[in-house]
């Protein structure tokens, strides 16, 4: 039961992010609203294991989250120097 | 126990829905980048660790809840950092924030 409403609350999540990534009006939201989607990916296969009763499916919310984490930074990378092989921190740009 | 078991993972489940429903009405409402990142990391903390800490408490001991503690401390580290680097990147390309983009507040 409280599985079940949790997990039509994350969807509901989705849904609301799924809007924000459509309506953004910069880059970063979008990026923000991708982000929140993988979260609740990984919170949907965790959820939905337990809602069937076979718990299986925790190693591939992990993936997802080491995926959502590396994807993440690297977009943001290519949106702040322009170049995903650009070497040096941030300080210089400012 | 059970009983209470089932019923302290029943309300951190609900819990965790009820901020994950904030955490993202947040972030279609508020008005500026730098709120909502402020709205989703509610959603991405303490939402999401409420939600994976209620299934924790229905797993037991057993390999499913190691796992699912791996994801919180995932989550618990990844997340903060991600918005870090969105704020700071956004910081860098110039994304000004609400209060500094248009007349100062006026003084109480």
């Amino acid at each position: 039961m409280m599985l079940a409403a949790a997990t039509l609350a994350v969807l509901v999540c989705v849904v609301l992010a799924l809007a924000r990534a459509a309506l953004g009006p910069t880059v970063f939201d979008r990026l923000q609203a991708a982000n929140t989607i993988g979260t609740c990916a990984m919170l949907l296969l965790a959820l939905f294991g337990f809602l069937n009763g076979r718990p299986e499916f925790l190693d591939l919310a992990l993936t997802y989250g080491l995926l959502n984490i590396i994807g993440v930074i690297a977009v943001l990378k290519f949106f702040q120097q322009g170049d995903l092989g650009a070497t040096g921190g941030t300080e210089n740009k400012q | 126990m059970s009983l209470l078991i089932d019923i302290a993972s029943g309300l951190c489940l609900l819990a965790g829905a009820f901020f994950c429903l904030v955490g993202a009405w947040g972030l279609l409402r508020m008005p500026d980048f730098y709120t909502r990142v402020h709205a989703a990391s509610v959603l991405e903390t303490l939402g999401a660790d409420l939600i994976l800490l209620g299934l924790v408490l229905q797993a037991g001991f057993t390999l499913v809840a190691v796992k699912l503690l791996l994801i919180g401390l995932l989550i618990f580290f990844a997340s903060p950092t991600a918005s870090h680097a969105l704020t700071r990147a956004a910081m860098v390309r110039g994304v000004k924030p609400l209060l500094a983009r248009g007349d100062p507040p006026s003084k109480p």
